[in-house]
């Protein structure tokens, strides 16, 4: 019995989240709300990879927001080429340049191909740059330094290429997802169920990773990186693993993020961005399942409501989140309730260890 | 002879001010292993200083000179602050530390554009530091000297500090070996705070560099942080030469490849070249030999 609620209880709190995103939101929200917190799912979903990398693996990714870029580009890229029709060419490149498509936009009017690079092409990234830094055995701060380094650059070369992405704009006025009307509320909402359900596909995937041989490998590399080495295990192939992993899924999220949203620009990838993807992570309990993605809903939530009534303030909110939740909470909310929860003594935990 | 001489001149110049940013990050990364993120905002802070100062004393001539000790203690009693208020309850959580520097960071930027403005006030050159000197076709601004001047003394008195003076003695052992320093009497706690005191403040004097070259600005700090971080990652910890080399050498080689294609791709390719070094030097150009696993 016990076991059986070690293991499937997190099953089960899954189950609810899928059932609360996915039945319930949809009928009682309206149409604006639901589309915004379709936005937090898409924050949620690269939070889930930042929990896998950060609370599990102890890499603190803070670039993740270049992964959400590069998601969020191919698919933006996409759906720009499908507003523009067979043959034609984004609005942005006849405004900016002289209407002459670069050539590695081309393969973007495949729609195959655009879901294929969202997957690939982070993967391929993040596993050069994870290779290069984890073989050589950079880790703790200066791995940080480096990722938020990448974002820095990434947005800055996103600025620069006006002609090609659309620069500090960035991209936007998508009409057609994959064929769907955008304008039409049902198309709208069947998006925001894409975004949901894959947000629950990424917590069963890293459940099941954390359950898994490879997430006991994770977390013992997290806390002792030299025993695992002498016990005849590469850290570093470890740690790559976790790190494509939290990569895809933060493009998965970029990926739809764009169509939610409607734009994606150099402001919702750089290193801003990123942090406040941690920022989720953090308040949630990184090293939780569910911590990362509740918290990064919530923290979507707050930016929204608090932007919407004091618009310059949130920043303040979001650098108060951060030194607050660190420095009280290291582990974040959800931990806190949970010990909190253990000094209550309940009478289910006492049949359970009868 | 012009295209070389131009991005090397000028490139020095950018050197030693990521030099003056880089050498306070160093001493308190390297002695207490602490990621300060609002080093920028301390930057920042000390633009502003300089800013504040041409308000009070009209006199450029005469302002700049104020504002470097005001700025050196402003942005040091700030780093001060951050040490007693917040670091002084996490350390051992280095990657912590960088977190919530980052939200500190992130408030004192807030801060500065309500106070100031989002748009950035210019700074007044003092009238010595107008003109030029020509150099092999280009002409380098007196300013770009200034920098470079304000980085060597940082740069020597630092030194000095560090080598021939007893506080140095205390800040070498206590970076050495924080415990056998706290058993022969060096009161490490104390070391701690007014070495961060004096590395934020050489943060406050980049930041009245800066203010000459390109005013104040609310964002100012986040352009150099991470160039800064690059160096200390680059250079290695614990040895000031280190930081010193990868400054220039980061300096000098961004505007190559600005010269060379354009000030984004530059960004681009200097990161490049960072992540490739420590291909060849993991722990950076010099690094205090150890028996240690890390």
């Amino acid at each position: 019995m016990r076991t059986a609620v070690r293991t499937f209880g997190p099953l089960v709190a899954i189950a609810a989240l899928a059932v609360l995103l996915l039945v319930v939101a949809p009928a009682v929200l309206s149409p604006f709300r639901l589309n915004n917190l379709g936005k937090y799912c898409c924050w949620a979903i690269a939070a889930v990879g930042i929990g896998l990398a950060w609370g599990r693996g102890g890499m603190l990714v803070m670039g993740q927001g270049v992964f959400f870029g590069i998601g969020g580009y191919a698919m933006a890229m996409h759906l720009k080429l499908e507003a523009a029709g067979p043959e034609g060419v984004p609005d942005f490149m006849m405004l900016y340049g002289d209407g002459t498509m670069p050539v590695w936009w081309e393969p973007f009017r495949s729609g195959a191909f655009t879901l294929f690079a969202i997957v690939a092409l982070p993967a391929v990234a993040a596993a050069i740059l994870g290779y290069a830094i984890f073989k050589r055995r950079v880790k703790g701060a200066y791995f940080a330094i480096l990722t938020q380094a990448l974002a820095v650059v990434f947005a800055t070369l996103l600025i620069a290429t006006i002609q090609e992405t659309g620069g500090f704009n960035g991209l936007n006025q998508f009409t057609f997802f994959f064929g769907y009307n955008l304008y039409d509320p049902v198309n709208k909402k069947m998006v925001y169920s894409i975004a949901a359900a894959l947000l629950i596909g990424c917590l069963v995937v890293v459940w099941q990773l954390y359950r898994s041989r490879f997430g006991e490998l994770l977390v013992a590399t997290r806390d002792a990186e030299e025993r695992v080495r002498f016990l005849g295990h590469d850290p570093a192939n470890v740690k790559l693993a976790a790190f494509v992993i939290a990569a895809v899924m933060a493009s998965i999220g970029g990926a739809m993020f764009a169509p939610i949203a409607g734009i994606i620009s150099p402001s919702d990838v750089d290193a801003t961005a990123s942090i406040f993807l941690i920022a989720g992570v953090a308040l949630g309990g990184r090293a939780l399942l569910l911590g990362p993605a509740l918290g990064a809903l919530a923290v979507g939530y707050g930016r929204s409501s608090l932007s919407e009534s004091f618009p310059d303030q949130w920043t303040y909110f979001l650098g108060a989140l951060f030194i607050v939740v660190i420095l009280l909470f290291p582990a974040g909310l959800g931990s806190a309730f949970g010990r909190a929860a253990a000094l209550v003594p309940l009478p289910r935990r006492k049949e359970t260890t009868s | 002879m012009d295209s070389f001489t131009t991005p090397l001149l000028a490139g020095t110049a950018t050197g030693a001010l990521l030099l003056i940013a880089a050498l306070g990050l160093a001493l308190t990364f390297g002695q207490m292993g602490v990621i300060n993120m609002a080093h920028g905002e301390f930057l920042m802070a000390g633009a502003y200083t300089a800013f504040l100062t041409q308000q009070v004393v009209t006199n450029a001539d005469v302002s700049i000179l104020v504002a470097l000790p005001a700025a050196f203690v402003v942005a040091g009693l700030l780093g001060l602050l951050l040490e007693v208020t917040v670091i002084a309850w996490m350390y051992r959580r280095p990657l912590d530390t960088l977190l919530v520097t980052v939200g500190v960071g992130l408030f004192l930027q807030q801060l500065a554009k309500d106070v100031f403005g989002a748009q950035g006030d210019p700074v007044r050159t003092p009238s010595w530091l107008e003109g030029n000197l020509p150099v092999f076709g280009y002409h380098w601004p007196y300013r770009q000297m200034f920098t470079i001047v304000l980085a060597v003394v940082a740069l020597a008195a630092l030194a000095a500090l560090l080598k021939y003076s007893s506080f140095g003695r205390q800040i070498r052992a206590t970076v050495q070996n924080r415990d056998l320093a706290e058993t022969v009497g060096v009161r490490t706690r104390a070391v701690d705070r007014i070495t961060f005191f004096v590395g934020s403040g050489l943060a406050g004097i980049g930041g009245v560099a800066v203010s000459l070259i390109s005013g104040t600005n609310p964002r100012l700090g986040t352009a150099y942080i991470i160039s800064a971080f690059l160096v200390v990652v680059a250079g290695g910890l614990g040895q000031l030469k280190g930081t010193v080399i990868a400054a220039f050498a980061v300096g000098i080689a961004t505007s190559f490849f600005a010269d060379w294609t354009s000030a984004s791709m530059a960004q681009v390719a200097t990161f490049a070249l960072v992540v490739v070094f420590l291909q060849l030097r993991p722990q950076g150009l010099f690094t205090v030999r150890s028996r240690g696993l890390a």
